[in-house]
């Protein structure tokens, strides 16, 4: 490849116009597989953002006042009530899911397929738990009486915002745990020896990590703000 | 191990630009680094609430502790610091575009907020009807 080489002399920026025009192939040495599913994140990067930013806009709109979330999604623990904890035990749980995945794509590389199937099963664990615990929460508050048109404790458009977001959120968790346990199972069986790739542990990473991504700014904007 | 050097026969190559042993391989220490940071940033948010920090310093604290949670998912958990120029501003540069449709709809959310107090004499704490 004396073109790469060559153009390894060129600034980094040089190298991002000539990606862009050489008319063939723009993501140099990135595997399609990569690519796609960085193009489809990118799609639902704009999902989300339109639910959050539709959040935004009831929220801020409604002349009632707005359920406070420390209280609403506080937990009583031996008659101590403690703000947002079941929460933040969620938000550990899928920190730590993005973690042992982050393990799990590097053992694939080293093509380890105990270790990597067994984080990645792991990692679907936290995943399972974390919508279990998700569950939990909104039995809890649909007997509290909260409905997407309304709610105890003040503006009606604070249930159709949680359970849109956290529901579209906690779907793409589920559909994560599905995905990472066939890739797991694949590579358990050993599918990927014939070419020696394990980039499609990679790739499934991503849309993993990209969840826990989410779920960043779902905490940030709805439970803290 | 006896299956390491089994493998290590079969070309790992696959085509002429992709080297799947070159793939995105990095000491195991920095995920451990990251992870732990991770727990702290995200310890550090949840005490904002438990502190109850209000106005300016708690949506401050929020704002950058949420967009260092996010920059090192995407940078090392994500592998975005490692990936060529080409693929980081295709995937990075799109979502700025998400700040003009947060400014207009902040402006007409102020626009209904009004309006409702204006026309139908609402107030947040219903004293005003």
């Amino acid at each position: 490849m004396a073109e790469l080489a060559a153009e390894n002399q060129d600034s980094k920026l040089q190298s991002l116009v000539t990606d862009w025009s050489t008319d063939q192939e723009t993501f140099k040495r990135v595997h399609w597989g990569k690519a796609m599913m960085w193009i489809f994140l990118l799609s639902d990067t704009f999902i989300f953002s339109c639910f959050l930013t539709s959040y935004m806009t009831v929220r801020s709109s409604t002349t009632m006042p707005w359920p406070n979330p420390s209280e609403v999604f506080g937990l009583t623990i031996f008659g101590h009530s403690v703000p947002l904890l079941l929460i933040a035990i969620m938000t550990f749980i899928l920190i730590s899911s993005s973690g042992t995945m982050a393990l799990a794509v590097n053992y694939g590389y080293r093509r380890d397929r105990r270790m990597t199937a067994l984080l990645m099963f792991a990692t679907a664990l936290f995943g399972l738990t974390f919508v279990s615990m998700q569950g939990f929460e909104w039995t809890k508050l649909i007997r509290e009486g909260v409905r997407p048109w309304g709610n105890p404790w003040g503006a009606p458009q604070f249930g159709s915002s949680f359970f849109m977001i956290t529901g579209f959120h906690g779907f793409h968790v589920s559909i994560g745990v599905i995905y990472l346990s066939t890739i797991a199972i694949k590579v358990l069986k050993g599918d990927f020896e014939r070419k020696g790739n394990y980039e499609v542990v990679e790739i499934a990473g991503l849309y993993w990590h990209f969840v826990d991504l989410v779920w960043v700014f779902i905490f940030a904007f709805f439970y803290l703000w | 191990m006896a299956t390491e050097t089994a493998h290590a026969q079969v070309p790992l190559t696959q085509s002429a630009t992709h080297d799947a042993k070159q793939g995105q391989q990095h000491p195991l220490g920095i995920y451990f680094v990251i992870w732990g940071l991770l727990f702290v940033l995200s310890t550090f948010s949840y005490l904002v609430d438990y502190f109850n920090f209000v106005g300016f310093a708690r949506w401050s604290l929020i704002l950058s502790l949420m967009w260092l949670k996010a920059g090192l998912i995407v940078a090392v958990f994500m592998h975005m610091r490692w990936e060529r120029l080409a693929l980081v501003y295709a995937i990075l540069i799109p979502p700025l575009l998400l700040a003009i449709l947060v400014t207009l709809m902040s402006m007409e959310s102020d626009y209904t907020f009004w309006t409702r107090i204006v026309f139908f004499g609402l107030f947040r704490s219903h004293s005003g009807a």
